[in-house]
C-alpha cells in the first residue's frame, strides 16, 4: 500500500503531467496549422489568447463552458484537426431520440482508450484469446466499435447484436411497455442464441438492463452465464449502482468471482469523454463504486451546483464536470447531466474520482435512463 | 423514524439504496425505505407459484377468519411494522405526515380498510354472487344446480402499483388475499404505510408471509417490472395511464373518476334539498377520491347551486394536518398546486365560465412546505366550457348547465354517477349508459361507497376464469 508521502507525491507528478498535457493539447488545436475550424473560429471570440495565456490545467477556467449544443449539426468536417485532416475519420452520435444528435469526430481515439482500458482487466476472467459477446447499442455509437476493438486487441473476435436505444426510448416515452418488453427478448434471443452456437465465448459488455435480462432468460431455460462459459463482464452508466452490483453477483452470478467465476467492472463514460474506470468493487466496500478517468487525456471533476469552477470537498455532493484533451477531440469543462461524489486519490489513479455518479436532480425528471 | 425494508415473500431485504420520506410540515424525516431495482421483482416473481401454494395450504374458510382478525389487527393493534411497533396513532400520523392528508381523515381511512378485511365473508360473497368459496380453492365444484361450475386462477400472485394519494383504495386489493392469490406491491411513494400496515397485521393474524412481497422503488421501473411478471396487476394513475393499459386483460387500470351528480328534469326545481349531499359529495375525505364529484350537470339553476356550493365551501380554510377540523389535504410535491391552479385559472378565464369562489378568498395557499387549494367551484353554461368536466385532487367542482336529453353523451366515462331524477325513461337510459362504473339512483352521495357491490370491474372476475370443466 501507498504511504500519505507516496501518493502525495504520484499526485503531484499526474498533476504536472496533466499541466504539460494540457499545455501541448490547447496549443495543437489553436495553432492555425493543427487545430480544427471549429476551434479556429471560435479563437476570435475568446477574449485571450490560448496559445499563450493556457499554462496549465487549470487555466482552462478561462473557456466558457462547453456547449455540447455546438456538436449538433454540420458540417462535421469543422471539427477535425487540420494536423489529422488526412486520416480516415468516423463519427459518433449520442442522443437523437429526436431531432438532431450530437456528433463527435474519431479518428483512434476510442482504440487508445480501449486499449488503455484493456490494462485494467483481469487476464484470469478476461483471457487472452477468448472471444467477446457485445450486448450493447449499436448502429452510430462508438461503443460497439470501441468493445470490438477491445476485444481485438486482447486477440479475441467480438460477436455483436443489434440494438436501437433510440427505439427503445421512443417505446419508454409512448408508453409501449409490451413493445419493449418484445425488444428486450429479441436482443436477449439473439445473445442466447450467440452464447450457445460454441463460439468459446468468455467476456462480454452489456448494459445494466440486459445484463440482468440475460441471466433471468438463462435462469428460465435452467443455465446460467457461468454454465454459458462467461467469466468477465464490463459494464456501465448511471444504472450500474451498488445495489444493482450487489444483486447481480449475489442473485444473478452465485457469488463473488472467486465463488462464481464471474467478474464483472462498472465503467463510467461517453462519447465525449472516453473511458473512466472504477476502483475493484467488493460487498466489504458496500459494492462502493468509484470511477477515474483516464488521466491525462481525460479529466473528470466534481464541481459545486451553483459554480461550477470551484470542486466540492472530498466526500461532498456535486455536478459531473468533463474535460477532453486528445489531438482528436478537445473539450474543456463539459458539465454532464450526471451527479455525486469527490473520490480521493488513490494509488494506481493518483487524481481526483467520482462515486455515487446518478442523474442531476434537476434534470432527472426528464431525462430517460434504463433505456436498453 | 421507522425503517422500512423491502419484502421479498415475507422475508425483510435491507437495500444498499435507501430513501428517506419526509414531514411535509416539518420537513424531518419520517421514514427510510429500503428501494429495490426491477431485477429483483423479475427475479421473485419466478418464485410466485409458491405464494399461491402458501394460501392454498389453509382453506378458505381459515384465510376468512385470519383476514377478519387482520381487519381488528390493522384498526386496533400495535403490530411490528418494519424496525418499529406501530399504534393505529402512529400509523395515521405517519400517513398524514407523508401525504398531506389531515389525521382525521387517516384515521376515518382506517376504519375503511378495516371495513374490508373484517367483512371479508360477506363481501366475497357479494363479489363471487354467492359462491361458495371452496368451489374457487378446488377449482371446480357444484353449486347445488347439478351443473359443474369451474373457476380458474389466472395468477399466482396480483401485483399492484400503487398510488400516495388516497389510503382509501387500498380497499381494492385487499380481498386478494382470501381468494388464495399473492399480493406484490409497489407502494406509492409518499404513502408506505397501509401496504406495510396490511401486511404486518396479516402476519399477526397467521397468514402465511410467503404470500406477500413489497418492493419500494422508483415508480416506472419497479412499475413496469409489476405489470410485465405478473399475468394479473392493477396501476393506479392519470388519464395517460388509462389509455396506455385500455384493452390490455391483463390490466386492471383505477385511474380519474369524474364522478358526477346528474340533476333530472324532474328534480331540478328542488335542488336545494340536495345542496346538502352534493357539498358532501365535492368535498368528503378532502376531495382527493376518484369517487368524489367533480361535476354536476343541471337543466336549471346552474348559477344559483354553484354560488349556494361556493357558500358553503368558498370559506373553508386550510388548517393544520392535527386540526380535528381540517378538510383540506396538503400538496406536498412543490409546484403541484400552483400548476393545478394555472390550469383552474385558464379554464377560469373563458367567457362562459364564472368563478363562484372568487369572493371568498384567494384558493392558492403556499405555505413553507407545502400548499393548499382551498375549495373551488364554477359555474358553466354550456358543456363546451373547458371546465365543464375536469377533476382535481382537491375539493373542485363545475356546475354544467345542460338539457337532460344531452347529458349521457356529454359526461364522458364517469366512475360514479349520482342521478336524481324519478324519470323511469331517463333512469333506464342511465342503467343502460356502458359509460357509467357506479349508478347511484337517488340522492346518494358519490362517495358513499358500498364495499359489498364491485368497483371499476370485478375482482373475482380479473382473477379467475369462469370456464368448462367436465369430470368423469
Amino acid at each position: 500500500m501507498a504511504s500519505d508521502g507516496d501518493l502525495s507525491a504520484a499526485a503531484s507528478a499526474a498533476r504536472a503531467a496533466l499541466d504539460a498535457h494540457t499545455v501541448e493539447t490547447v496549443a495543437w488545436h489553436f495553432h492555425d496549422s493543427t487545430g480544427c475550424p471549429f476551434w479556429l473560429e471560435k479563437k476570435r471570440e475568446l477574449k485571450f489568447d490560448p496559445l499563450t495565456e493556457i499554462k496549465s490545467y487549470d487555466d482552462l477556467k478561462k473557456f466558457p463552458a462547453f456547449e455540447d449544443e455546438w456538436l449538433r449539426g454540420g458540417p462535421v468536417r469543422r471539427w477535425v484537426p487540420k494536423g489529422l485532416a488526412d486520416k480516415p475519420v468516423y463519427v459518433f452520435e449520442t442522443g437523437g431520440t429526436t431531432g438532431i444528435p450530437k456528433s463527435r469526430i474519431a479518428i483512434d481515439d476510442f482504440r487508445t482508450d480501449y486499449s488503455n482500458f484493456s490494462d485494467t482487466l483481469p487476464d484470469k476472467y478476461f483471457p487472452k484469446g477468448s472471444n467477446w459477446l457485445m450486448l450493447g447499442p449499436s448502429g452510430p455509437r462508438r461503443l460497439r466499435l470501441a468493445v470490438e476493438h477491445l476485444a481485438q486487441h486482447r486477440g479475441g473476435i467480438c460477436f455483436c447484436i443489434d440494438l436501437d436505444p433510440r427505439w427503445v426510448i421512443k417505446l419508454i416515452k409512448k408508453g409501449w411497455m409490451e413493445h419493449l418488453e418484445a425488444y428486450k427478448k429479441h436482443c436477449i434471443d439473439q445473445a442466447i442464441t450467440i452464447l450457445g452456437a460454441g463460439h468459446d465465448v468468455k467476456c462480454m459488455f452489456g448494459t445494466p438492463k440486459l445484463i440482468e435480462a440475460l441471466c433471468l432468460a438463462l435462469e428460465e431455460k435452467g443455465t446460467s452465464l457461468a454454465e454459458q462459459g462467461i467469466t468477465g463482464i464490463f459494464s456501465g452508466g448511471t444504472e450500474f449502482t451498488p445495489q444493482w452490483t450487489r444483486f447481480c453477483v449475489e442473485e444473478l452470478f452465485g457469488g463473488p468471482p472467486e465463488k462464481s467465476g464471474i467478474y464483472m467492472t462498472p465503467t463510467y463514460g461517453n462519447t465525449l469523454m472516453g473511458l473512466a474506470c472504477s476502483k475493484p468493487v467488493t460487498k466489504e466496500d458496500g459494492y462502493k463504486i468509484s470511477y477515474y478517468a483516464p488521466q491525462p487525456r481525460a479529466v473528470v471533476e466534481v464541481v459545486e451546483f451553483d459554480d461550477y469552477d470551484k470542486v466540492v470537498e472530498y466526500g461532498a455532493t456535486g455536478r459531473v464536470k468533463l474535460t477532453t484533451l486528445t489531438k482528436e477531440f478537445f473539450v474543456p469543462g463539459f458539465l454532464e447531466r450526471d451527479e455525486g461524489e469527490r473520490e480521493k486519490p488513490f494509488a494506481k489513479y493518483p487524481w481526483d474520482g467520482v462515486s455515487g455518479v446518478r442523474p442531476f436532480h434537476e434534470l432527472a425528471d426528464a431525462t430517460t435512463v434504463g433505456v436498453y | 423514524m421507522i425503517t422500512l425494508p423491502a419484502i421479498r415473500w415475507g422475508e425483510p431485504y435491507e437495500s444498499l439504496e435507501v430513501d428517506e420520506i419526509n414531514h411535509f410540515v416539518t420537513g424531518e424525516p419520517v421514514a427510510r425505505v429500503h428501494t429495490v431495482g426491477s431485477g429483483i421483482v423479475a427475479r421473485d416473481a419466478k418464485k410466485s407459484p409458491r405464494a399461491r401454494q402458501a394460501l392454498q395450504s389453509m382453506s378458505p374458510a381459515q384465510l376468512v377468519d385470519a383476514c377478519k382478525k387482520a381487519g381488528e389487527l390493522f384498526e386496533s393493534g400495535t403490530l411490528t411494522v418494519g424496525d418499529s411497533q406501530q399504534s393505529p396513532t402512529d400509523f395515521a400520523e405517519q400517513t398524514s405526515a407523508t401525504t398531506g392528508m389531515p389525521v382525521a381523515m387517516c384515521k376515518a381511512n382506517v376504519v375503511k380498510n378495516a371495513f374490508v378485511l373484517k367483512n371479508i365473508d360477506k363481501i366475497l360473497d357479494c363479489l363471487t354472487r354467492g359462491l361458495d368459496l371452496n368451489i374457487l380453492a378446488r377449482g371446480y365444484g357444484d353449486e347445488g344446480r347439478g351443473v359443474t361450475v369451474s373457476y380458474q386462477a389466472q395468477t399466482d400472485v396480483l401485483g399492484a402499483v400503487l398510488p400516495s394519494n388516497s389510503p382509501g383504495v387500498h380497499t381494492l386489493w385487499l380481498p386478494v388475499i382470501a381468494m388464495q392469490i399473492g399480493l406484490a406491491l409497489k407502494p406509492g411513494s409518499q404513502e408506505p404505510w397501509t401496504p406495510y400496515r396490511v401486511a404486518a397485521a396479516m402476519k399477526e393474524a397467521g397468514i402465511p408471509v410467503e404470500a406477500i412481497s413489497i418492493y419500494p422503488g422508483a415508480g416506472g421501473d419497479i412499475g413496469g417490472s409489476i405489470l410485465s411478471n405478473y399475468r394479473r396487476a392493477m396501476i393506479f394513475g392519470g388519464p395517460q395511464t388509462i389509455q396506455q393499459y385500455a384493452g390490455n386483460e391483463r390490466v386492471q387500470v383505477h385511474g380519474p373518476g369524474f364522478s358526477k351528480i346528474l340533476l333530472g328534469d324532474d328534480e331540478a326545481d328542488n335542488w336545494r334539498q340536495y345542496i346538502d349531499l352534493m357539498v358532501d359529495s365535492v368535498y368528503r375525505n378532502g376531495g382527493r377520491s376518484c369517487i368524489n364529484a367533480s361535476s354536476i350537470y343541471t337543466p336549471r339553476h346552474g348559477k344559483e347551486i354553484a354560488a349556494a356550493i361556493a357558500e358553503r365551501l368558498g370559506p373553508i380554510e386550510a388548517l393544520p394536518p392535527d386540526d380535528p377540523k381540517a378538510g383540506l389535504a396538503a400538496f406536498t410535491t412543490p409546484g403541484a398546486a400552483a400548476a393545478i391552479w394555472g390550469a383552474i385559472e385558464r379554464d377560469l378565464a373563458d367567457s362562459r365560465t364564472a368563478h363562484e369562489t372568487a369572493d371568498y378568498g384567494p384558493r392558492l395557499v403556499e405555505r413553507e412546505t407545502c400548499a393548499y387549494l382551498r375549495p373551488t367551484v364554477w359555474h358553466c353554461q354550456s358543456t363546451e366550457c373547458p371546465g365543464a368536466n375536469k377533476e382535481y385532487m382537491f375539493p373542485a367542482v363545475g356546475v354544467v348547465d345542460c338539457p337532460q336529453e344531452r347529458m349521457l353523451a356529454e359526461i364522458g366515462p364517469t366512475l360514479v354517477c349520482t342521478a336524481i331524477t324519478q324519470n323511469e325513461q331517463f333512469r333506464n337510459a342511465l342503467i343502460a349508459a356502458t359509460h357509467i362504473d357506479r349508478l347511484n339512483l337517488g340522492p346518494i352521495p358519490t362517495p358513499q361507497v358500498d364495499w359489498l357491490q364491485p368497483h371499476e370491474g370485478n375482482l373475482v372476475e380479473f382473477l379467475y376464469r369462469n370456464r368448462a370443466l367436465q369430470v368423469r
